[in-house]
């Protein structure tokens, strides 16, 4: 194997010289659990070293967006300004109001936590470096984010405060409504791949299918950035109107925890989009997992830029974008998918 | 089933999803009821992929536990008093027999079945070969289904019209 190929393959390379010296002293089983512990470790490094370094791109891009500065303090260009954010939050006293529901307060952050975490098991960072290759991927992904809203949902109830309940009712409402053209949205990809496999859609993809599902992109980018709640869809955290929403009674690293599981939210969409539309890890001259991140980050400074120019909706004009305008887009861009196949195939291909 | 690591999930699975039912029916607080229902949902699904229904398990995560279960949270959200919990009314004693012959029913069904169990491997990708089926084979129930839904979603619609 040439340098080059080792650079190429990085991850499998690095397993499979890990496995194949644990499998010399271990039985079969043990290797496979030390492996897949190796995966998620690694997975969740990645994810939480993303999310530092989104925190501190947001503010400072932000900042410059909005003609301020940003933190620029701690560290040369306040690159350690989410250390000493991560240290502050994990000294905060933890305020639990006395009315609530103390069981339900306490599950809030950690059931909105755990689909967050779950759904990296199916994100193909290159080929043969994906944690496992279901082969209903993208469905698994869908079904296990879909958990997420029973912690907000906790939150908003245990809390026992009108502002958290109003701001869980929003983010019900909207998610439930969003997740339907998001999902239909999809359904052309699958169709023109044929299989659900993350790793079976990228490598389909000779053209980005960004050229052959335009509709279908924007649909999903709209209806992804509502289920993330971000501007210009974060209703259920409007400050003008609702404090806070539903982490209104949170602090400390309850609060954090929300914080974490909104940016892991954040780059498993970009991922999702990345590997649906834009090609996931492939591209030229590079190795293809510093092509998937490069597609991430191009992604989430996207979405910065979405939260940094556009002001925020209202309800009732959210709601009639998601059932009046998105679902009927998804629903045609199923049956020109349809109708594009059959032509395709007709034509002999 | 052979394989001893397979027995202990199943069985772990399947007391999760039997406690967590036992919960929604017990607790009297309904936010804690359909909290347990999510873990009844959870539960079958478990036991779905168990089965090699990898597609049946996605569908009952995301449509069951992510969909139903939260349509019945944002029902309650909307109930007042519920913190009290649901208490008994004069529909107590009908509501019981009807547990119990319901129960009588379901034990009936399940004892005198033969459960055939095929000796076939299980497919290795379940999703294709479902839609294949319920776009051929069975078009007809899936279209009737189909017809049901659109007009109870009608219906729904025409009931909740202010004017």
């Amino acid at each position: 194997m040439s340098p080059w190929d080792i650079i190429y393959n990085f991850f499998p390379y690095i397993g499979g010289l890990i496995s194949g010296a644990l499998s010399s002293v271990l039985p079969g089983w043990a290797v496979y659990v030390i492996m897949a512990l190796i995966g998620i470790i690694g997975i969740l490094g990645f994810a939480i070293t993303g999310n530092l370094a989104m925190v501190w791109a947001e503010r400072r891009i932000i900042g410059r967006m909005q003609v301020r500065l940003g933190p620029n303090r701690v560290g040369p260009f306040g690159l350690l300004q989410p250390i000493a954010d991560a240290i502050k939050v994990l000294t905060k006293e933890d305020i639990v109001p006395r009315k609530a529901d103390k069981l339900l307060h306490f599950l809030g952050p950690t059931a909105f936590l755990i689909p967050a975490v779950l759904a990296w098991a199916v994100v193909p960072f290159a080929d043969g470096t994906i944690l496992t290759d279901l082969n209903i991927g993208i469905l698994y992904m869908l079904a296990v984010s879909s958990l997420s809203l029973i912690g907000l949902f906790l939150a908003g109830w245990g809390s026992n405060n009108k502002y958290s309940l109003l701001g869980s009712m929003r983010t019900i409402a909207q998610v439930v409504s969003y997740e339907i053209p998001m999902v239909l949205s999809i359904l052309g990809v699958v169709a023109i791949v044929g299989s659900l496999s993350m790793v079976d859609i990228v490598k389909a993809q000779n053209i980005p299918f960004i050229v052959l599902q335009p509709l279908g992109f924007i649909v999903y980018l709209i209806a992804a950035t509502a289920e993330l709640n971000r501007s210009p869809f974060d209703t259920l955290e409007a400050e003008s109107e609702i404090v806070a929403g539903y982490f209104t009674e949170y602090s400390g690293m309850k609060f954090a925890i929300f914080y974490i599981a909104e940016y892991f939210n954040l780059l498993l969409v970009a991922s999702i989009v990345t590997t649906l539309f834009l090609g996931g890890w492939r591209g030229p001259f590079l190795p293809p997992y510093i092509w998937f991140v490069i597609k991430i980050f191009l992604l989430f400074f996207f979405f910065m830029w979405l939260r940094g120019t556009l002001p925020r909706f209202r309800i009732d004009q959210l709601m009639a974008l998601a059932w009046k305008f998105l679902l009927p887009l998804a629903l045609l861009n199923i049956f020109l998918t349809g109708l594009g196949i059959l032509a395709w195939q007709a034509l002999g291909f | 089933m052979s394989d001893p690591v397979l027995v202990v999930v199943f069985y772990l699975i399947s007391a999760i999803t039997v406690v967590a039912a036992l919960g929604v029916v017990l607790t009297r607080n309904i936010v804690y009821a359909a909290v347990f229902l999510v873990g009844t949902f959870a539960g079958v699904a478990g036991i779905f992929v168990l089965l090699n229904a990898d597609f049946l398990a996605a569908v009952q995560l995301l449509v069951y536990a992510g969909a139903i279960a939260i349509l019945i949270i944002f029902a309650i959200m909307m109930t007042r008093d519920t913190r009290k919990g649901s208490r008994s009314n004069e529909q107590r004693w009908p509501a019981f027999i009807m547990a119990v012959l319901m129960l009588a029913v379901l034990l009936g069904g399940i004892s005198q079945t033969i459960w055939p169990v095929s000796v076939l491997a299980p497919l290795e990708t379940t999703t294709e070969k479902l839609g294949k089926l319920l776009l051929n084979e069975y078009i007809l129930p899936f279209e009737v289904v189909s017809v049901l839904l659109v007009a109870a979603m009608i219906g729904a619609i025409v009931i909740s019209r202010e004017d």
